[in-house]
C-alpha cells in the first residue's frame, strides 16, 4: 500500500469526521452561532484554540523557515506564542467578564460610539479575511501537491467542507471540528518528529534530542553548525547583531499582533466564567507549546538529514523522493559546473540546488525513510491546520457583519430569527468569497499577512487594554489612537513592501525596522495618541467608568 | 476591599509580565549572544531560551497567574 492510499484514507476519515461532527453539532440560536452559548469546557476550548491560532503556516511553512534561519527563526517561535501571557493577563478575563459576542461590540460599547465600532470592523473583516485566503491556498497546495488533485479542485473541496460545518453550526460547531482537528494535527506533527529524532539521536522525545549527541557522538547543534560552515553559511545557532533589532520589533509585533486578533480573542467568549477564560488560556498555549517546540527540533533535524544526502551527492543516485520533488518544482537543480555532483553551499555563483523552505516538512517523512501512512498523516495534518484556521476567521467576518454591522449599526430590531439567518448568508458569502480569492490568489497575500499582525497590534491590542486599565481613557483618545496607528503602520508597511509596488529600500527603514516589525512602533505611537488626547478632552461618562469597574471583578 | 483585590492583580501582572519580558526579550534576543557562551547538554544557552525555553516559560507564567488569580478570588469572596 503506497502513499498516495494512506493520504486518500486518512484524508477521507479525518473529512467525514468533521461533517459528522458538524450534523451533530447544529446552532439553534445566535448565542450558540456566534459563543457556542459560553458553555465550552476551559480545556476542550484551549484545544479548539490551539487549532484555530495554529495555520497552514504553522503546520507546514514555519519549521522550513527556521531550517534556512537558524538563530532568526526564533522570532516566530517566540512571537507567536509570547502573545497568549498577554491575553491570559491582560485581556481574556475581563473580555469574558465583559460577555457579548465580538470585539466590536467591546470598542463600540465601551468607548459609546458607533464611529469606533464600525472602525474596529472594518479592522476586524480585513485582518481575517487576508488571513483567511492564505489558508485557502494552502488547502488547496496540499491536495493538488499529494493527491494529484488540480490545484483549483482542492481549493473547492476545501470550501465545501468548512461551509458545510460552518454554516450548519456556527461557533458551536466550528468548536467541537477544531477539537477533533487539533487532536489530529498534532498527532501527524510530531509521530514524524519522533521517528526522527529516535533515528538520529535515540531520544524519542524532539525536544531533548535536538540537544543530545547523534549517533557518531557529536551534538547535534554542533554538527550542524560545523556542516553550515563548512558549505559558507552562518553557523546555526548564532546570533546576528546586525539585525537582532528588527528581530526584537518582528517578534514585539507578533505578540501584540497575536493578543489583539479577533478570531483568537473570540475564542475567550465561549467560555462560561472568568476564571474558565484565565485557565483555557493556558490550556490553549500548552496544546500550541507541543508543537512550537518540536517544530524547531524538526528544522534541526531536517537540515542535517537534508545536507547530508544531497550534498555533494552523485545526481545520478540521488534516492527517488529528491526526482519526487524535483517534479513539483520544490527543488531545482542546476548542474553549473556539469561534474553531475551536487553542490549546495551559500555561494550564489556556485551552488545548484534551490530548495523551497516548506519542502522540509512536507518531505520531511521520505528524506527519514519513513512508512508510506506518515506521509498521509502529514496531509491530513496540514489540511486540518489550514481547515480550522479558515472555520475561525470566517466566523468573525461573518458575525461581524451580521452582529456589528447589521444588528448594531443597520437594523436593531431585527428579530433573533433574522439575526441567526443573517449569520449563516453572510458566513456562506464570506466562505465562497474567500475561496474564490484562494483560487486566484492575489499574488500579494502572503505579503499582507504581515499586514494583519501589524493592524491587530496597532488598532486592538491598545483600544482593549487601554478601555480595561485605564477608566479616563474616552471615545476620542480611543479612537484617535487607532486611526492615527493604523495610518501610520498602513502606510509604512505599503512604503516599504516592493511587492505591494512600495518604492522604499530596506537602508532607508525607520531604525532599521522591516515592516513585519512596524506594528510595534504602530503600537506605542495609538498608546501615546490615546493618552494625551484623552487628558486633553472631557472625561468618559459616569455609566462607562461603571462598565470599566464591573469588568475588573469576577463577581 | 475592591480596591485591595484589584491592586493585588496589578502587582501579579507587573511581576509575571517582568518575567515574561526578561525570559523572551531579554535571554531569548538582547542577552542571547552572551548566554551562547554557556550550554545546556548541545544547547547554546541563548538558543536555547529563544527556541525553548522561553514557551516554556511562557506556558508556566500562564498557569501561576490562574493559580494566584483564583487564589486572590477566594479571599476577597469574589468567586463565581
Amino acid at each position: 500500500m503506497d502513499a498516495q492510499f494512506w493520504t486518500y484514507l486518512l484524508v477521507g476519515v479525518t473529512f467525514s469526521l468533521y461533517i459528522g461532527i458538524a450534523i451533530w453539532s447544529r446552532a439553534q440560536s445566535t448565542k450558540e452561532f456566534y459563543i457556542a452559548s459560553g458553555g465550552i469546557h476551559p480545556v476542550l476550548n484551549g484545544m479548539a484554540t490551539a487549532a484555530d491560532w495554529m495555520s497552514a503556516a504553522s503546520f507546514i511553512s514555519m519549521a522550513g523557515i527556521i531550517s534556512f534561519l537558524g538563530y532568526g527563526g526564533s522570532q516566530y517561535l517566540m512571537g507567536w506564542t509570547g502573545g497568549y501571557v498577554l491575553l491570559a493577563l491582560c485581556l481574556a478575563p475581563y473580555l469574558r467578564k465583559f460577555g457579548k459576542f465580538t470585539v466590536p461590540d467591546f470598542i463600540g460599547e465601551r468607548y459609546y460610539s458607533k464611529n469606533a465600532r464600525t472602525i474596529a470592523l472594518i479592522c476586524a473583516i480585513f485582518v481575517s479575511f487576508t488571513y483567511v485566503v492564505g489558508q485557502m491556498k494552502g488547502v488547496g497546495v496540499a491536495f493538488s501537491r499529494f493527491l494529484e488533485i488540480p490545484y483549483d479542485l482542492g481549493v473547492i473541496i476545501g470550501i465545501g467542507i468548512v461551509f458545510f460545518y460552518a454554516v450548519l453550526g456556527g461557533m458551536k460547531g466550528i468548536t467541537y471540528t477544531q477539537v477533533a482537528q487539533y487532536c489530529v494535527l498534532i498527532f501527524a506533527f510530531t509521530v514524524p518528529a519522533i521517528f526522527i529524532s529516535l533515528q538520529a539521536t535515540g531520544n524519542p522525545i524532539p525536544q531533548i534530542g535536538f540537544g543530545s549527541k547523534t549517533t557518531d557522538g557529536v551534538y547535534l547543534l554542533e554538527k550542524l553548525n560545523q556542516l553550515s560552515v563548512d558549505l559558507g553559511f552562518e553557523k546555526y545557532t548564532d546570533i546576528n547583531q546586525t539585525t537582532l533589532i528588527n528581530v526584537f520589533f518582528i517578534t514585539a509585533a507578533l505578540m501584540f499582533g497575536t493578543a489583539g486578533l479577533p478570531h483568537v480573542i473570540v475564542r475567550f467568549f465561549t467560555v462560561p466564567k472568568v476564571r474558565d477564560a484565565r485557565i483555557s488560556a493556558g490550556w490553549a498555549l500548552l496544546f500550541i507549546s507541543f508543537l512550537y517546540t518540536t517544530a524547531p527540533a524538526v528544522a534541526a533535524f531536517a537540515k542535517v538529514n537534508l545536507i547530508n544526502t544531497v550534498s555533494n551527492a552523485q545526481y545520478s543516485e540521488v534516492p527517488q523522493w529528491f526526482k519526487n520533488w524535483e517534479n513539483t518544482g520544490l527543488l531545482q537543480f542546476d548542474d553549473k559546473n556539469s561534474d553531475g555532483v551536487i553542490q549546495y553551499v551559500a555561494d550564489e555563483q556556485v551552488n545548484e540546488l534551490t530548495i523551497d523552505r516548506d519542502i522540509m516538512v512536507l518531505a520531511n517523512p521520505e528524506i527519514a525513510n519513513l512508512p508510506p501512512w506518515v506521509i498521509g498523516l502529514i496531509v491530513a495534518g496540514g489540511l486540518a491546520a489550514a481547515l480550522s484556521t479558515a472555520a475561525g476567521l470566517l466566523l468573525v467576518i461573518s458575525t461581524s457583519i451580521s452582529h456589528d454591522l447589521l444588528k448594531k449599526n443597520i437594523n436593531p430590531n431585527i428579530s433573533e430569527k433574522g439575526e441567526l439567518w443573517a449569520a449563516r448568508i453572510s458566513i456562506a458569502v464570506a466562505v465562497v468569497a474567500a475561496g474564490l480569492a484562494g483560487l486566484n490568489p492575489p499574488g500579494f497575500v502572503a505579503e499582507v499577512v504581515a499586514l494583519a499582525f501589524g493592524l491587530a497590534a496597532s488598532s486592538f491590542f491598545p483600544a482593549i487594554i487601554l478601555g480595561i486599565f485605564d477608566k479616563r481613557m474616552n471615545k476620542e483618545g480611543a479612537l484617535s489612537g487607532m486611526i492615527v496607528g493604523v495610518v501610520f503602520t498602513t502606510i509604512y508597511i505599503f512604503y516599504f513592501k516592493p511587492q505591494l509596488g512600495g518604492p522604499g529600500l530596506p537602508q532607508d527603514y525607520l531604525f532599521g525596522i522591516s515592516p513585519e516589525g512596524i506594528g510595534t512602533i504602530g503600537m506605542i505611537i495609538n498608546f501615546i495618541v490615546s493618552l494625551i488626547v484623552s487628558r486633553l478632552t472631557k472625561p468618559t461618562p459616569e455609566n462607562i467608568k461603571e462598565l470599566v469597574e464591573s469588568i475588573r471583578y469576577p463577581k | 476591599m475592591k480596591e485591595k483585590y484589584w491592586r493585588k492583580n496589578i502587582l501579579y501582572l507587573r511581576i509575571l509580565l517582568t518575567i515574561w519580558f526578561i525570559c523572551s526579550f531579554g535571554f531569548g534576543i538582547l542577552l542571547a549572544e552572551n548566554l551562547n557562551e554557556f550550554y545546556l547538554g548541545g544547547f547554546p544557552l541563548g538558543f536555547w531560551f529563544a527556541q525553548q525555553g522561553s514557551i516554556y516559560i511562557f506556558v508556566i507564567l500562564i498557569f501561576i497567574y490562574v493559580y494566584l488569580m483564583n487564589k486572590l478570588d477566594k479571599k476577597h469572596n469574589l468567586k463565581e
